[in-house]
């Protein structure tokens, strides 16, 4: 498009939502269907700016939230690298169709921008609610990858992930902002896309007879080339077989299933992310996600000026839950502390895998403000 | 551009009602001071679901470090264009903090030490435009900070702003400053650790009175 070769990364000042659309261009996104909501219609706008602009973007607002997740999946069976953004009521008519893309393997970037809720809530609030939601939403036992991030840069960085994390494993991946990631205005540095790690889905390799579109592979993702390369597809709902057609057979049903199960289970390294801050020597742990980690960052560095060992652990991979790391804590502190702007989901699965070493405690917040360093201090003072 | 001093978390409150162009006021301040003077900035906002009317706020943290926490936790500095606002963040504020208040609709102020200009008055009678009230303000707030320069704030409203307005608000900074210098004098002296050398980039007007003379709390006009 400009003449002007780019030649280094640029700063700008953006909201997360803005940053989000960077990510999103930078992982090589040419396709968004979406419906705006607030508070995630910056992420609709930017990329209705800016998607037409670039080579072959294609932007689509739909009728209604269901076809435009339904226009995503259509969109990366043929070959897109595809997103869509939403928040609690829209994410809720989504459900069916996430499902869906988990079924049949169909790799997209579904970015929740959470509000209070249920219902339509606190529209211009931030809550942290959809978090179970996001693991367990959709019906019948599926494996999915929920990301969150802590701030703007952060917002540009996981946006990539997620798209990195679609493409290889071949699966719906949720990213979890909430409002006041995705409205905070911060300076970010947008970086070249050949200095990042961009992955694209596998395309197979043997000629088209041979090919079988959900064949047993070493990783367990099938390789997918796009609809009308001279591939065979079959694409159903039903529980399939290895040519995609629907089958009953136990043999076959248990391998469709685990297998979507073992090709993100297996690598369990590469997807969890965490973020450990002091937690090395660290009595009183805290583990949060989102904003308020930011708010516990600064709780912990307030801890620690007045003499209390407390460390941070900031979840960027909320599912499947980063049970190694947080298990770590909770081996070495007496206290953990979980504050979340829900009613206590993330504090569930910490309870989980807590083997009885150490007490948590939750901080919950549901009226629509921000959990604050001092909330999260003074807990920490008396862990 | 590196900055050449050192702020850790200056917190800065912007509150009044929507359709004020408080949010607007942060993102111009906000991009002026993390893309022209080269602080961290996070500007976070509120606002209830309503067009117009009902509360709106916007906090910008300023720092030469990263910042963890984005919203304000202490207020330093404390703008309110409403009464609710002023009620609702007085509170919140810091000993020895500076409330900044809008006189046309703050009228019952929670404290002496205040600095006030009648926003709302000045851009209507003066402007013949309410809807640039906002910007008079970020003039005042220009004035107030030590560590910002009035080029490079006109610079991001310029990039800001639609060019068919540019010249209207320009003339309200304009305004604002020359309006909150002449009422209050000098920035308030607690800041003064944070005054920056002026490298004659066009605002010269502002580097004399900068200098810290006596050790003073800011007074009321």
């Amino acid at each position: 498009m400009s003449a002007k070769r780019k030649t280094a990364a640029r700063e700008i000042f953006a909201l997360g939502a803005e940053a989000v659309v960077e990510g999103a261009l930078l992982a090589g996104c040419s396709f968004y269907g979406g419906y705006p909501i607030t508070p995630s219609s910056e992420i609709m706008e930017g990329m209705a700016e800016r998607l037409p602009r670039t080579e072959d973007g294609v932007f689509i607002q739909m009728e209604d939230e269901i076809a435009s997740l339904g226009a995503c999946i259509g969109a990366s069976l043929a070959g897109r690298k595809v997103m869509t953004a939403t928040s609690g009521p829209g994410f809720s008519l989504m459900q069916e169709l996430i499902g869906y893309a988990c079924m049949i393997e169909a790799p997209l970037v579904l970015v929740n921008v959470m509000r209070g809720g249920p219902s339509t809530g606190l529209p211009t609030s931030p809550a942290q609610g959809d978090v179970q939601q996001a693991r367990w939403g959709t019906h019948g036992d599926h494996s999915i990858i929920v990301l969150s991030a802590t701030d703007v840069q952060d917002c540009l960085h996981m946006t990539v992930k997620a798209f990195n994390f679609a493409e290889k494993y071949r699966t719906p991946v949720i990213l979890l902002l909430d409002e006041v990631t995705a409205h905070t205005r911060e300076k970010i540095t947008v970086p070249l896309a050949q200095d990042l790690e961009i992955l694209y889905r596998l395309q197979p390799s043997m000629p088209p007879e041979w090919y079988k579109p959900f064949e047993e592979t070493v990783r367990g993702v099938p390789p997918m080339p796009p609809l009308g390369s001279g591939y065979r597809f079959h694409v159903t709902g039903l529980t399939h077989d290895d040519h995609g057609y629907p089958t009953q057979k136990p043999d076959e049903v248990v391998a469709a299933i685990s297998r979507q199960f073992r090709k993100i289970d297996q690598f369990f390294f590469d997807i969890q992310i965490t973020d450990e801050f002091l937690t090395g020597d660290a009595e009183v742990g805290v583990v949060a996600y989102g904003s308020v980690a930011r708010s516990a960052h600064l709780a912990v560095e307030q801890a620690r000026e007045r003499g209390i060992k407390a460390g941070l652990i900031d979840l960027k991979t909320l599912f499947p839950f980063p049970r190694a790391a947080v298990e770590g804590l909770l081996r070495r502190c007496r206290t953990v502390i979980v504050p979340e702007m829900n009613m206590g989901q993330i504090s569930r699965e910490v309870k989980r895998v807590n083997p009885g070493t150490s007490t948590v405690w939750t901080i919950n917040r549901v009226d629509g403000h921000i959990i604050t360093p001092k909330q999260i201090l003074e807990s920490i003072r008396k862990g | 551009m590196k900055p050449d001093i050192q702020i850790d978390r200056f917190e800065i409150c912007l509150s009044g009602l929507g359709g004020q162009g408080v949010i607007t006021l942060g993102k111009v301040m906000g991009k002026a001071l993390a893309l022209g003077h080269g602080f961290n900035v996070a500007q976070t906002q509120s606002y209830g679901p309503e067009a117009r009317g009902g509360a709106s706020r916007t906090d910008l943290v300023i720092s030469t470090r990263p910042i963890s926490y984005p919203k304000t936790d202490k207020i330093d500095l404390l703008v309110a264009l409403s009464q609710e606002a002023c009620n609702k963040y007085y509170p919140l504020m810091k000993p020895q903090a500076v409330l900044l208040v809008n006189t046309t609709l703050v009228k019952q102020i929670p404290t002496n030490q205040y600095l006030g200009l009648p926003f709302t008055e000045m851009s209507i009678d003066r402007l013949g435009l309410p809807q640039a009230m906002n910007t008079i303000v970020l003039g005042a707030v220009t004035f107030l900070l030590p560590f910002a320069r009035r080029s490079l704030i006109r610079k991001s409203l310029e990039e800001s702003l639609p060019a068919k307005i540019v010249d209207v608000n320009v003339k309200a900074l304009n305004m604002g400053y020359r309006e909150a210098s002449k009422a209050f004098g000098q920035p308030p002296a607690i800041w003064a650790a944070m005054t920056v050398a002026d490298n004659g980039n066009g605002d010269t007007e502002k580097a004399a009175p900068k200098k810290p003379t006596a050790k003073k709390a800011p007074k009321a006009p």
